[in-house]
């Protein structure tokens, strides 16, 4: 690559924040552990004749979903077929794919063996260095049993031990031999922050930093001050780099450094921030970090004090990636109530999000939201399926950094659908055909089209 | 909204008078006893026992009425094994009582395997955790002691207790925890057959007098289990379960099997040997290789193969007790009878610790019944009115007044002033 070609393209990558940024070696410009993902060939497909919730808020009876070249072609009454094959919707409803912003995946897969313990680099309170795709396991059986429940996108995280923990990355859920295969085409990384216990516990307890709340603050601040630097610094050598454009000759570039360029990604607004935070109180102390530095925070996860902060959050565009009901683990987590993600959809502008965290509840992520729903309606607060079904598609798509191509059935995106047995929000609903990209990867009633990890082949063999 | 005030009303009538006197009209009446589920009932409630049951029962005069307009009526549900009053913030061990870890405390020469450890003694029934049960319609428990680094396989002893703030554990329920599989291994010299070598050593003391691993009190609490007594042994392995079967019938051991993620495996000798099994069916995956064949029908196969199945959660089964109701709607989902899976809820559970006047909605059985919003197993539905021996349970927990306190639009005050 010729000097000239990489200044432009440095100048490129910095000038704009492009929603989707993929991860790129500042030093040779060529995305690093790109994405293989190639969608499985398919036909188009019609699915005639459902109950469809759009994903943005709509909900259509007795329609058709259209489904070509891995996009979803069209939606509505009566569509034509023309060459597609068609799937009877009727009784039966259809909507997005489902996507789960909180999963460790792979990086804490089933079996839990020590060998396979890839989720907290527990050496240091900040490895923003670390990638979570680099400790995913693809032969981990929860992506499967997570797809016949409807999930076809999700971001696997770095656990919470560390105050940052590294870079998440998002996954389409396709059975596949490298995790490579598996990443999201052009989705941004994930940031992993966590506040409050975690992190002070496990370093604590060994008498290092951070051992309380206070040293939690002073361990971000310190790392994104370095981080202003580094980034300043990449940005004063970009706009030198700049100026000679066409000239001979060359400035010395900064030292590189894996953990801060990290750091200096979100900054940017090139990698999406996301904070484990339980406590209002610390999550404003986290607004106020992310003031001081001038990064977005896209979503606070697992939140169960959000409700008491449910305004600020809307205010601020923050989504609420929380559990349906989950609490009293530990102090933090003790003002959980079972209303809390209804409370914070309630605001205007609003960015609700049901997670996992957890290889079963990925699996039922539709329960989680119906258990919710129920809660909130009780109470009073108005939550139709068509709107509770953003939780876990365009709200999280959002979150993702990934809502042009997911999350919803406008015509053009990603073909990620899901048909279910009858409304998805009971606990008797079954995901019957999951579609990604339009290719059929999940049919409960067909067992050519259920995936069966390396792991799980054989595991039945008996005499 | 009208039916929640008419429950309401009715309730704040009877808090003053008879407060175990009571008749529940017109109700789908899910008897979880052999009678099945009836339209159109009545319950008749009388000094907090039901009396009777049918279609159009006279009131008696001053009873209180409740209309229940063809909402689904319940026994109380089971928690499954759990925490309740003896655990309140997880990680927080100064508030939580559930494992004995002596081992970090005595020489390694001196017993730690204590037996005669009986959780029953920790219970607090003013916990804030079981109130959030409660409005759940959970309405009893059985405390089940773990085993830790530093504790033994044999965990100890726990009964069943009802959730309405009795200190007393029900009579006749109490039942000896033995842990083993890969997760027990550490206790066990890293072994899952030392884990059987211990346990024998353990019979051998409690029968013979000798004191390798058991004190005084250890032999004599073990003693009462040998030959008849009720054991609860959490496993999952189904070469594991075998182990466990064959021990009980050499001890003559009542034995119920906890977790039992690979039962499907060996349901005709569970069935042979009578012994039911408490298990939750959202652990469909290998999670151990203890749970290599765990799948998602299992409380279904058992069934069909004659075993009785109730459901105990292996997550936060203390403070998310109320999932349980979610264990039993995805079982029935899996190929579970929908009568099948409200009696692991409540009459199979309580038939297997033992209660026999609680369980069911039938004559003579204690008044703990549950008038839900819609399918209780469903998990749209919802606990509308909570009896205990008759006595309405008030709706109320720590999360309700949290709700309501940040459900109510701010006001000039801070929120603190709105309680």
């Amino acid at each position: 690559m010729t000097p000239t070609l990489k200044t432009r393209l440095l100048a490129l990558a910095l000038a704009a924040t492009p929603l989707l940024a993929p991860a790129a070696d500042a030093r040779t410009l060529t995305p690093v552990y790109p994405s293989t993902y190639e969608a499985v060939p398919s036909g188009p497909v019609l699915v005639r004749g459902a109950t469809v919730l759009t994903g943005d808020g709509q909900r259509l009876e007795n329609a058709d979903v259209l489904m070509r070249d891995g996009r979803i072609a069209a939606v509505g009454r009566g569509l034509n077929a023309g060459d597609a094959t068609i799937v009877d919707g009727s009784g039966k409803w259809v909507t997005p794919g489902l996507i789960d912003v909180h999963s460790h995946l792979g990086v804490y897969p089933a079996p839990g063996v020590n060998a396979h313990n890839d989720g907290n680099e527990m050496t240091n309170a900040v490895t923003a260095h670390v990638w979570a795709e680099h400790g995913v396991w693809p032969q981990d059986p929860g992506f499967g049993a997570a797809l016949a429940g409807g999930i076809t996108t999700m971001m696997v995280l770095p656990g919470s031990a560390n105050l940052i923990g590294g870079r998440g990355v998002v996954l389409k859920n396709v059975p596949a031999t490298t995790v490579q295969a598996m990443k999201f085409p052009d989705a941004p990384h994930g940031l992993k922050m966590a506040c409050g216990e975690n992190p002070k516990r496990v370093y604590g307890s060994r008498g290092q930093a951070p051992m309380t709340r206070m040293g939690n603050i002073a361990g971000y601040r310190a790392a994104f001050i370095e981080a202003q630097k580094y980034r300043e610094a990449w940005d004063r050598y970009n706009e030198a780099q700049e100026g000679r454009r066409g000239k001979s000759g060359n400035g010395e570039p900064p030292q590189h450094d894996l953990r801060l360029e990290t750091l200096a990604g979100a900054l940017r607004g090139d990698i999406t921030v996301h904070i484990h935070c339980y406590r209002a109180d610390e999550m404003a102390q986290m607004m106020d970090l992310a003031k001081e530095f001038g990064f977005r925070i896209a979503a606070f996860h697992h939140g169960v004090e959000a409700y008491k902060l449910a305004d600020t959050l809307a205010e601020r565009g923050i989504c609420g990636a929380l559990w349906a009901d989950w609490w009293g683990f530990k102090m933090e987590a003790l003002d959980g109530i079972q209303e809390n993600l209804a409370l914070v959809d309630r605001p205007a502008n609003s960015c609700a999000i049901v997670h996992s965290d957890s290889p079963e509840g990925i699996q039922r992520l539709n329960q989680e939201a119906a258990k919710v729903m129920a809660r909130g309606e009780a109470v009073g607060l108005k939550l139709p399926p068509e709107h509770v079904i953003r939780w876990l598609t365009s709200n999280a798509a959002r979150a993702l950094g990934i809502a042009d191509q997911v999350g919803t059935l406008e015509p053009g995106k990603m073909a990620d659908v899901v048909l279910w047995n009858g409304n998805p929000f009971s606990v008797y609903a079954k995901a019957e055909k999951v579609w990604i990209d339009g290719a059929l990867l999940y049919d409960r009633d067909d067992p050519a089209r259920q995936p069966v990890s390396d792991f799980m082949l054989g595991q039945e063999v008996s005499p | 909204m009208k039916r929640l005030f008419a429950i309401a009303f009715a309730c704040a009538l009877a808090l003053p008078a008879a407060a175990q006197d009571l008749l529940i009209r017109g109700a789908t009446v899910h008897t979880a006893d052999a009678a099945g589920t009836l339209k159109d009932h009545d319950v008749l409630v009388q000094g907090g026992v039901i009396r009777a049951i049918g279609p159009g029962l006279q009131a008696p005069a001053g009873i209180i009425v409740v209309e229940a307009q063809g909402r689904p009526l319940t026994p109380g549900l089971f928690t499954g094994l759990s925490g309740l009053g003896v655990e309140e913030v997880s990680g927080e061990s100064a508030t939580v009582d559930a494992n004995l870890a002596l081992g970090t405390l005595v020489p390694p020469h001196e017993a730690t395997w204590r037996p005669e450890f009986d959780l029953d003694l920790a219970f607090n029934p003013r916990s804030m955790v079981i109130p959030v049960a409660r409005v759940e319609g959970l309405t009893f428990t059985v405390l089940a002691p773990g085993s830790t680094t530093g504790g033994s396989l044999l965990a100890g002893q726990g009964s069943a207790f009802v959730l309405d703030g009795s200190p007393a554990p029900l009579a006749g329920t109490r039942s000896l925890f033995v842990n083993l599989g890969g997760d027990a291994s550490p206790l066990s010299g890293g072994s899952r057959a030392g884990q059987w070598m211990l346990l024998e050593q353990a019979v051998s003391d409690a029968r013979n007098g000798s004191d390798e691993l058991l004190t005084r009190a250890g032999r004599a609490a073990l003693a009462r289990y040998l030959n008849g007594g009720r054991v609860v042994f959490h496993v999952d392995r189904a070469a594991d379960i075998r182990q466990t079967l064959a021990f009980a019938r050499r001890h003559g051991l009542r034995a119920v099997i906890a977790g039992g993620a690979e039962a499907w495996q060996v349901a005709d000798e569970l069935r042979a040997a009578d012994v039911p099994v408490l298990l939750d069916p959202l652990l469909n995956l290998p999670y151990d290789f203890d749970r290599i064949g765990a799948r998602m029908d299992n409380a279904a196969l058992l069934h069909r193969a004659g075993v009785t199945v109730a459901f105990s959660q292996t997550g936060d089964a203390t403070h998310n007790a109320r999932k349980v109701r979610q264990l039993a709607g995805n079982a029935v989902a899996a190929g579970l009878p929908w009568e099948a899976g409200l009696a692991g809820l409540t009459s199979a559970p309580a038939r297997i610790f033992g209660i026999r006047d609680r369980g069911r909605i039938a004559v003579g059985q204690v008044a703990d019944l549950v008038l839900w919003s819609g399918d209780p197993l469903e998990v749209t539905s919802l606990a509308q009115q909570v009896w205990l021996a008759g006595k309405p349970m008030p709706m109320r927990s720590r999360q309700t007044e949290l709700r309501d306190r940040y459900l109510a639009p701010a006001g000039d005050l801070p929120r603190a002033y709105v309680k």
